[in-house]
């Protein structure tokens, strides 16, 4: 057999294997080049169930953001069983490809989409304007239209709770704050974490480093561990994956975990966990549609709606620590978003908030200032 | 002085996982094979390290592992380039892309797993020294060996008859096979042997580094590795020295946000690789010096004359 013979089988047979399994494979993987998508297999006529569609920004493998949208996608097929087939895109990335990704999945017979990114929302807004009649909803976005709704957890309301308890376990009085983009929510996130740990210690500063990515384990690594040289003892990161609290673990210092319960990662580092229960929101979302009550709107969910919340808070936290959690956590429940209350300086010593007073949702979707004991600043150019 | 001792100590850990790779490659270029694809290799030795490491417990068993998995895709590698003489770099592409997607493919139930193994790791006596102790003498035994890997590779290469073969056989295949050595073979040996390095680096990764699985999570480091063996010119002392440079200004840039020193947030990203390129380049700046180090027929497939 010469050489070319032995090429031409091989390709052959690779072409024939790969034709088989796209034939039986169910998941879709987003195409480097526009080649022609496999057909799938004709459904079987009964009452056609709803098709859901989600798009993630990263693998549902980071076991933190994307995996906790995932256990929501998860949630509802538990809950609807037959009467709605889901399906998710993976590491779409945020710009031109993604538009081209959700015209796809309209093309497939979705009714309703999920983009679980902020960078998705110029595609969103794009696709949801040829297709009045599907239904697109798009995670911490801020463009609405009459069929595109917009949803988000208020994620500074367990970060607050995390400063609380960071506040009360620190030694050297500073916390360290591992940060993604310069983005209003991130900033939130920042705020709310310094402010309810000046709430219990008002002597508390926190050191930020920005990595300029929303994943990127060894990178998040080596932001902890140089928060850490400079003498940080307890962190929060609001990056993906599990690198931060491991980096707490390994020198001894305490962390949370961020999006998903990541209590197992860090048995000795990990203080508490803030969490996000997507399928809250997805159930409902589903339900709107099937219901036909579907209408847009910017909601805002947090620990009162069950969106998020605080958890598996560590035995070393001390009695009057978890008190103060608490009481936090119901006054949250009574006043949902109400994080922010004056007096609040930025960063410079002007005042922002004066006293009684508590920051609008205008406000906090354009927050643009670092609190007063942050130490860091905020990247000039994104 | 402890946080110079910790920046330091933290530089290395991080320019480890390049020197380790960068000296794999190293030894597929000065044979003449150049392997695009040490990101998939990494990738692939990266799960599988991780995989045997959680099912078995032991740091040893994962890096043997990783650097087997890896020095299989590089013999594959190895038989298309050398044997079928496909096109060295799209090949070598086409390995990162099947590295990528496999070790996704195959690491899905490892995500969210934790491996039960010692995370620090300090020299019996020297490691309590006080400022050197914390900067030099608490890391991982990888980053020890990475420094006597160079020291070896050196020594083999410009010291000893086979590396010297090896070196001619990157730079003038023909003459070699003319004199009677087996060039494909030695090819095969040196892909191989700078797969497994790619596969110990990757290893480190998962296994020591950030001790989790998750997808893609070398984030483009062997692809850095590539750079910095062409940046560094062939030699193992200055690939060392972009490494380290590398990992050292990542932390550092780092470091200066957490003292709260402003930086424009794209010349954070950009300052390891801008840092390296520049003092690679100065130093190796002279044509003379690229000419004598850069193996001829490196990229170049060779035919046996039958």
């Amino acid at each position: 057999m010469t050489t070319r013979s032995l090429l031409n089988t091989l390709a052959a047979g690779a072409l024939l294997a790969s034709t088989v399994l796209f034939g039986c494979s169910k998941k879709e993987e987003p195409k480097p080049e526009p080649a022609a998508a496999p057909a799938p297999a004709p459904e079987p006529p009964k009452p056609e169930p709803l098709k859901a569609a989600w798009i993630y920004v990263g693998p549902v493998g980071d076991a933190g953001w994307t995996f906790a949208h995932d256990l929501g996608r998860k949630g509802v097929e538990a809950k609807f069983g037959d009467k709605v087939k889901t399906s998710y895109v993976e590491n779409v990335p945020e710009g031109a490809d993604a538009e081209r990704v959700i015209r796809d999945l309209v093309a497939q017979g979705n009714k309703i989409i999920f983009a679980t990114s902020f960078g998705f929302m110029d595609s969103m807004v794009k696709v949801a304007k040829d297709f009045p009649d599907v239904y697109f909803e798009h995670a911490t976005g801020y463009q609405t239209s009459p069929n595109l709704r917009v949803y988000e957890g208020r994620f500074y309301e367990p970060a607050y709770l995390a400063g609380i308890v960071a506040g009360g376990m620190t030694k050297t009085n500073t916390l360290g704050f591992v940060a993604s983009v310069p983005i209003p929510e991130v900033l939130r996130n920042i705020n709310a974490f310094t402010l309810g740990a000046q709430s219990v210690n008002p002597k508390v500063k926190t050191k930020l480093v920005w990595i300029n990515a929303w994943f990127d384990p060894p990178k998040e690594t080596e932001a902890a561990q140089a928060l850490i040289n400079q003498g940080a003892d307890v962190l929060l990161q609001n990056t993906d994956s599990t690198a931060v609290l491991q980096t707490a673990e390994k020198n001894g210092k305490y962390a949370f975990g961020w999006d998903s319960d990541m209590s197992a990662f860090a048995p000795k580092a990990h203080l508490g966990s803030c969490l996000l229960h997507w399928d809250v929101y997805y159930t409902k979302a589903i339900g709107d549609v099937l219901d036909k009550t579907w209408k847009t709107d910017m909601v805002k969910l947090g620990i009162k709606e069950g969106g998020n919340d605080f958890v598996k808070m560590s035995d070393a936290i001390p009695e009057n620590i978890r008190k103060k959690v608490e009481e936090a956590k119901q006054y949250l429940i009574d006043h949902p978003g109400e994080v922010y209350r004056g007096p609040i300086k930025d960063q410079s010593g002007k005042e922002v908030l004066a006293k009684g007073q508590v920051a609008d949702e205008k406000m906090k979707a354009e927050m643009n200032f670092l609190v007063k004991g942050v130490e860091g600043k905020i990247p000039t150019s994104k | 002085m402890n946080e110079l001792a910790s920046f330091i100590g933290t530089a290395f850990a991080s320019g480890t996982v390049l020197a380790v790779a960068g000296l794999g490659l190293l030894i597929n270029e000065r044979a003449g094979v150049i392997n695009l694809g040490a990101e998939g290799l990494m990738l692939v030795s990266a799960v599988t390290g991780f995989a045997v490491a959680a099912g078995t417990g032991s740091s040893w068993l994962a890096f043997a592992a990783g650097a087997a998995a890896a020095a299989l895709v590089a013999a594959c590698f190895g038989w298309l380039v050398i044997w079928l003489n496909a096109n060295q770099y799209a090949t070598g592409l086409a390995v990162t892309l099947f590295g990528t997607g496999f070790s996704a493919f195959v690491g899905v139930s490892y995500v969210g797993r934790k491996l039960d193994l010692p995370l620090n790791h300090s020299v019996p006596v020297l490691g309590d020294i006080p400022f050197l102790g914390v900067a030099l003498f608490r890391q991982h035994p990888l980053v020890y060996l990475a420094l006597a890997l160079a020291l070896l590779l050196s020594w083999f290469f410009w010291r000893t008859r086979t590396g010297l073969i090896v070196r001619a056989i990157g730079e003038s295949p023909d003459s070699a096979h003319a004199l009677g050595y087996r060039v494909r073979l030695i090819r095969l040996a040196a892909v191989v042997a700078g797969g497994a390095l790619c596969g110990v680096a990757g290893t480190f990764l998962s296994v020591a580094y950030t001790p989790l699985w998750v997808e893609r999570m070398t984030a483009g480091r062997g692809w850095i590795a590539l750079a910095l063996t062409v940046f560094a010119t062939w030699r193992p002392g200055r690939l060392l020295l972009g490494a380290y440079l590398f990992g050292g200004v990542n932390v550092l840039q780092l470091t200066l946000q957490a003292q709260g020193v402003q930086i424009p947030a794209p010349f954070m990203s950009m300052s390891p690789y801008l840092a390296t390129i520049a003092v690679l380049c100065i130093i190796s700046s002279n044509p003379a010096w690229i000419r004598l180090n850069m193996p001829a027929s490196l990229g170049r497939p060779f035919f046996p004359s039958q």
